[in-house]
């Protein structure tokens, strides 16, 4: 699911620890009144990054981006672009464009007018003008709908028209508020592969906010786990993914089993866990760092157990289930398998034959996935 | 496409009611005083001869006088009249969207809650007669009223300024009577406003004020439109306020009227005014109308 996101995530900026960083807040706060939506984040975003700030409504996400636009001040903390400070200017000043959610496009004005407007209020003379508005709309394939209203687009139109004009004055940083949020599900699948194309094509810092997990996956370079105002974690896709630093970060990426259990052996090649939720033992190969006897979770993917009918090796990593439910997705099957202990676990398996077989409804199964699978969080 | 409605009983009386009463309470009588502007003045009761006249029996005479229309322009007075409720009816227009422009706004802008309350304040003076608040005026601008009592006690001004019976007052009057009807067509056009737009503009590099003349401005266009002809149409003919607080040099066309229906009896001549007030006024109403209905349309 991961692409990658242009030079930027090839030469991995943020594991240099001399690298400048293009867009940093420094403890930044952001208070409503009482409510605190944006707590003391420090982030730093290299240049030529698409990076995304995942939340559920309401983590603080879109505060944080309306910062970045000058639209919101901060509290406390400090914002810089360039290594300019933007704490105090206001968003007309600043070298960022901003693509809203329902894209704000202006009803009274042509597409070409849309995009114009920014270049326009730039004084960009006229012929410079026409020139960059052409080849935008060219880019975002929208050139033969210069003369329409916006009223009469359709949505995916309206979309790249909103984009056209963001990104026609080549800002330094392009804040998205869940730029494909209004689109269907294909069209969105296709803009994604678009947005990510146009990036590398003019090669603008990207900003986006979503709350769709897919939609980040596909998109980032670098992804930043927010709740409640707080980035809960930061890093690639698949680092998030596979390496989850809490039972938050596991459960709100991709679907996960959570098993919680006791460290029963605490070396440092391995750690055994054991589980009355499971009703067996983990036996994960490597160390961790946790308090002994502490209560641990075991997060372990659906696409990483193994099902079978015949038992595996065991005991660890084994575990016996009867098949409740079963979905069926055409690429692959979902198995809800549960347990002697009354916990539900979900399996995924590729169909790779065309005669989807062997296991169905009520059936008994061993369950068992490989010591590095699991992934054990503390939080 | 044809749009399929589900039929209700008696949708067409419902439909019908308006009309009915339009048609007996403004066709009839509006044919009437047409009826009445071509006929000749008498001095009799009703003071006109009638149009029609039966002659031996079986001939029909219709005996048409287009010398009350004709007489409108000969006189001075009566253009003079014309073109004088034209100005003040455009300078009071323009007062009221100068002052109900940020009034609606600012009522958009506002909390919800705090919206309720400012549009309740706008529409509070309804629950008083017209009459009865110009009076209040009279009250307030005369020599020894309110207004001139507060700066002479506050020692402003030595001797009472002269207000009340002075273009001044008139057009206070005017711009005061009208202003909700500046308000409230120009709060529901800007409150449909997406406010996302002006950080859009702000964010394409406008000042506020530039973000303002761009896009908030252009999109009330028709609630500026609306709200200038609910003002415009109905003070062209307006008689009591210029009557009550504008001197006797207020000129205008409704008090002609009045005068020469009442004091001059000449009610073919103040009925040749009155239809041509109203063809003066059609095309501003018809304009209104394709305002409206633009509106309604969406954009």
């Amino acid at each position: 699911m991961t692409s990658d996101a242009g030079q930027a995530a090839k030469a991995a900026p943020w594991n240099d620890p001399h690298a400048k960083p293009y867009v940093e807040l420094v403890r930044v706060s952001k208070s409503f009144g009482d409510f605190k939506a944006v707590d003391d984040v420090s982030l730093k975003i290299y240049r030529g990054e698409i990076f995304c700030l995942l939340g559920a409504s309401g983590c603080g996400k879109t505060t944080l981006l309306r910062m970045l636009g000058g639209f919101e001040t901060p509290s406390s903390g400090r914002i810089f672009i360039d290594g300019e400070d933007m704490t105090g200017v206001p968003p007309y000043e600043r070298p960022v464009n901003m693509m809203f959610q329902s894209y704000a496009l202006f009803p009274h004005m042509t597409v070409a007018q849309n995009v114009a407007f920014g270049l326009k209020q730039d004084r960009v003379p006229k012929a410079e003008i026409r020139e960059r508005v052409a080849a935008m709309l060219d880019l975002v394939k929208l050139g033969e709908y210069a003369k329409r209203k916006p009223g009469q687009l359709s949505g995916g139109q309206r979309q790249r028209v909103a984009l056209a004009r963001s990104l026609v004055k080549r800002p330094k940083l392009l804040l998205l508020d869940e730029p494909l949020g209004a689109l269907d599900k294909k069209l969105r699948e296709h803009t994604q592969f678009e947005l990510i194309g146009l990036q590398h094509q003019l090669g603008v810092t990207f900003l986006v906010v979503t709350h769709d997990q897919e939609e980040a996956m596909t998109l980032a370079s670098r992804i930043a786990v927010m709740d409640h105002g707080i980035i809960v974690q930061a890093g690639t896709p698949s680092e998030i993914y596979e390496f989850p630093n809490s039972k938050f970060v596991a459960d709100f990426i991709g679907s996960v089993n959570i098993f919680e259990g006791k460290l029963i052996e605490d070396e440092p090649e391995y750690v055994r866990i054991g589980s009355e939720e499971l009703g067996g033992t983990i036996y994960v190969s490597h160390g961790i760092s946790a308090a002994p006897e502490a209560t641990v979770w075991a997060a372990v993917r659906p696409e990483k157990i193994l099902m079978s009918t015949s038992p595996p090796q065991g005991p660890d990593n084994v575990v016996r289930g009867t098949v409740q439910d079963i979905a069926y997705l055409g690429d692959l099957s979902i198995y809800l398998v549960k347990l002697p202990t009354g916990k539900v676990v979900r399996v995924t398996q590729p169909n790779t034959t065309r005669h989807a077989d062997a296991i169905g409804w009520d059936q008994e199964v061993y369950l068992s996935w490989d010591p590095s699978s699991p992934v054990i969080v503390t939080r | 496409m044809k749009r399929l409605r589900p039929r209700i009983p008696g949708r067409s009386l419902v439909v019908a009611l308006p009309y009915l009463w339009l048609l007996v309470f403004f066709v009839a009588p509006f044919v009437i005083v047409l009826k009445i502007s071509f006929s000749d003045v008498d001095m009799a009761i009703p003071p006109y001869r009638p149009l029609f006249d039966w002659y031996a029996q079986h001939a029909l005479a219709i005996r048409l006088n287009f010398n009350n229309y004709a007489f409108l322009f000969t006189d001075r007075l009566y253009i003079d009249a014309f073109l004088n409720s034209v100005k003040v009816a455009f300078v009071s227009t323009i007062f009221c969207l100068l002052l109900g422009y940020p009034m609606a706004y600012g009522m958009a802008r506002a909390a919800p809650r705090t919206r309720n309350i400012l549009l309740l304040l706008v529409v509070l003076p309804f629950w008083t007669s017209q009459l009865l608040r110009v009076y209040a005026w009279i009250g307030l601008l005369k020599a020894n009223g309110v207004i001139n009592n507060v700066l002479m006690g506050l020692g402003v001004i030595h001797s009472p300024l002269t207000m009340l019976y002075t273009p001044f007052a008139m057009y206070v009057g005017i711009v005061y009577s009208y202003l909700p009807f500046v308000i409230l067509p120009l709060y529901a056009n800007i409150e449909k406003m997406d406010w996302q737009l002006l950080e859009a503009a702000l964010d394409l590099g406008c000042r506020p004020w530039q973000a303002f003349y761009k896009i908030t401005l252009p999109l009330s266009r028709n609630g500026i439109l609306a709200g200038s002809m609910l003002v415009f149409i109905p003070a062209v003919g307006e008689f009591v306020i210029p009557t009550l607080l504008g001197g006797p040099n207020s000129l205008m066309i409704g008090r002609i009227l009045w005068d020469e229906f009442f004091s001059n009896r000449d009610w073919p001549v103040a009925s040749a005014v009155a239809i041509l007030m109203l063809l003066l006024l059609v095309p501003f109403m018809m304009w209104y109308q394709s305002i409206q209905a633009r509106e309604t349309a969406g954009p």
